[in-house]
């Protein structure tokens, strides 16, 4: 159960408390992020939504240990995180987190199997092993038979695929997701949120995602929506699902 | 190693640019095996001295004369073993591009003063008995592919209208010091007496001595040269390393030309490799972070950077060293008898291997340490 107003139980997955981000430009100080609350528990599947400059990259960044916050805590399967060395941040990235990007972000000179490989190039898998687990998250995504083929060589749906592949064959804890239909066509959009919920649906997998467009939102089980660094609503899927995506 | 793929597949990124900047190191490392080579060669005389050896020259130069009757007052002074003296014949062989060092020797103490030039017994029985001989440095013969027994005309220069001298050639001398001077020809005082016009009778060019100990050689050195003073023909005398030493510094300050070409060189390549990195990392900003993001830690992309470095480094490194090796050889074919032998010594091709790691390493530590900095969130924010 998603919950925002930190009464949530100490066994959620993700527990966020008094979180807050404070950037100082030009003597100016930016809150960000004020005192914000989160319970996420395992399997669930939340859209983050607001307009431009509320703080929705921000509270991924902060959540995916790619930043650290002004003030209070985030613990991710009882890890607390906010007060982690870089370093440490680094390995528990590695392990708990698998990030999707909008633009995909692969490395061009390398093909679809050597960027699902990168995160298993961290662990201590053999070479037949990386291979196996490589194999099986590009069957997942449905590019088994474009294991060699370049990004250049791949459409942005299937670019997009390569990097979900390459966020889950680590099995990591829970996956990122920063806008990842956001520079697709409605078709390939859609075929990627149908790989996402089958992510959370059939693999159990936990899924925070941030996105613009409402109907991608509705998929989710509850979307939270940022306004000026506030979370100030909530909506639970089952009130909007009536639309679908299609 | 697992990264293997990751570093080749960004090296190949910009083959063009991999290519130059390859391309840099194998030319620097060329040139700075050749001027390696070259400053060994004109360092060798001094470095294969004998150190119980002195040379004596005429006071003013050289070229300058001294009269053959010194050698007995100098055979009388204690602590000299030996004396052989040598005149310098200036000759070529069929065409002016053929020069090599001549010189006319006393071959009954030639053996006593320079022992490490070995001729053959046979071969010296021959050439003491044969008015007309003459031994040749074994890269000399190879170089006109003489053989024991060929007539082997000279055209004098240095001597006036005395024309070409024939020889036979009796021998060939090798010698054991790694590059060694086997370039010289040799043949008897007397048959050069004989042919020289009357003014130049009855000199030598120098003496070269062989001492009981080394230890000896300054005191020696002064008594010989106090013994010319105010004389017609004053002498100067000196160590043999000293003295080639002083033969290279005619060629003017060779080690620091050499030092300043190489530095510079090596400055150059500095900021080529530090640049290659440079726009090599700033091109992918995005995608490093992005490995950062993923679990990536600082350490292993300052690894990326500083391995793509050292691989073109030792590459463009292997590369111009395998280029000299393949011409020093015929360079030093087409330099003969202009240089002494260009040896490229285990030792350059090291210092060249580790001068190439070291500029590699120093290339790409900026970039790299730029890059294991960078922040994550702000460069994934320009991707």
């Amino acid at each position: 159960m998603v919950r925002v107003d930190g009464s949530g139980q100490s066994g959620s997955l993700i527990q966020v408390r008094g979180l807050g981000k404070v950037y100082r430009r030009a003597g100016e100080t930016i809150h960000v992020l004020q005192n914000l609350n989160l319970d996420v528990d395992k399997g669930e599947f939340v859209a983050f939504m607001g307009p431009s400059g509320s703080g929705k990259t921000t509270l991924l960044n902060l959540l995916g240990g790619l930043d650290v916050p002004s003030n209070g805590s985030i613990t991710v399967a009882g890890d607390e995180i906010t007060h982690m060395s870089g370093s440490k941040l680094t390995e528990w990235r590695a392990r708990h987190v698998g990030f999707i990007f909008q633009m995909y972000n692969l490395i061009p000179v390398l093909t679809a199997f050597q960027n699902v490989e990168l995160p298993l190039l961290l662990t201590k898998l053999s070479k037949a092993e990386r291979r196996k687990h490589v194999e099986t998250a590009l069957g997942v995504v449905g590019l088994a038979d474009r294991m060699n083929h370049y990004p250049r060589q791949l459409s942005g749906g299937q670019e997009q695929r390569v990097a979900i592949a390459r966020a889950i064959v680590a099995d990591p804890t829970f996956l990122l997701c920063d806008e990842p239909t956001g520079d697709l066509d409605r078709k390939s959009a859609n075929e990627i949120m149908d790989l996402i919920l089958r992510l959370v649906k059939e693999y159990g997998k936990t899924v925070l995602m941030v996105t613009h467009d409402p109907v991608v939102a509705r998929l989710a089980d509850i979307t939270l929506h940022l306004e000026k660094g506030v979370l100030v609503e909530s909506t639970q899927r089952a009130e909007v699902v009536a639309g679908g995506v299609a | 190693m697992k990264f293997r793929s990751l570093i080749f597949a960004n090296l190949f990124r910009k083959k063009m640019r991999l290519v130059l900047t390859i391309g840099s190191f194998a030319v620097a490392l060329f040139l700075f095996a050749f001027l390696a080579v070259v400053k060994g060669a004109f360092n060798r005389g001094a470095d294969i001295a004998g150190a119980d050896r002195l040379i004596i020259i005429n006071r003013i130069s050289i070229i300058n004369p001294l009269p053959l009757s010194y050698r007995d007052q100098i055979l009388r002074i204690p602590g000299v073993k030996a004396v052989t003296h040598n005149n310098w014949f200036g000759g070529v062989y069929q065409e002016e591009k053929n020069f090599f060092p001549q010189f006319a020797i006393d071959p009954e103490n030639q053996r006593k003063v320079l022992p490490e030039l070995v001729v053959p017994e046979d071969q010296w029985q021959t050439f003491l008995k044969d008015r007309e001989g003459c031994i040749a440095g074994a890269r000399t013969a190879a170089r006109f592919g003489w053989k024991i027994g060929d007539r082997i005309p000279i055209k004098s220069i240095g001597y006036g209208s005395t024309g070409t001298w024939e020889f036979n050639l009796d021998g060939i001398y090798h010698t054991d010091k790694v590059g060694g001077d086997e370039n010289q020809f040799w043949f008897q005082w007397d048959r050069f007496e004989e042919g020289v016009p009357q003014s130049f009778k009855g000199n030598v060019g120098w003496y070269v001595l062989k001492l009981d100990n080394p230890d000896d050689a300054v005191r020696i050195a002064k008594t010989i040269d106090n013994m010319f003073a105010n004389s017609s023909y004053e002498t100067k005398t000196e160590t043999e390393s000293a003295f080639a030493a002083g033969w290279v510094k005619q060629f003017g300050n060779i080690q620091f030309l050499i030092l300043t070409i190489g530095a510079v060189v090596f400055f150059t390549l500095l900021l080529v490799t530090g640049n290659t990195m440079a726009i090599s990392v700033r091109e992918r900003f995005g995608e490093l972070a992005v490995l950062k993001a993923i679990g990536f830690s600082d350490r292993l992309v300052l690894f990326f950077v500083l391995g793509e470095s050292l691989i073109i480094a030792l590459v463009g490194g292997l590369l111009g060293l395998g280029l000299a090796m393949l011409a020093v050889p015929a360079l030093g074919n087409a330099l003969a008898g202009l240089l002494p032998s260009l040896v490229l010594s285990p030792q350059i091709l090291s210092m060249g291997l580790v001068t190439a790691i070291l500029v590699g390493v120093a290339g790409g530590i900026l970039p790299g340490v730029g890059a294991m900095r960078m922040q994550v969130v702000s460069a994934l924010r320009r991707v």
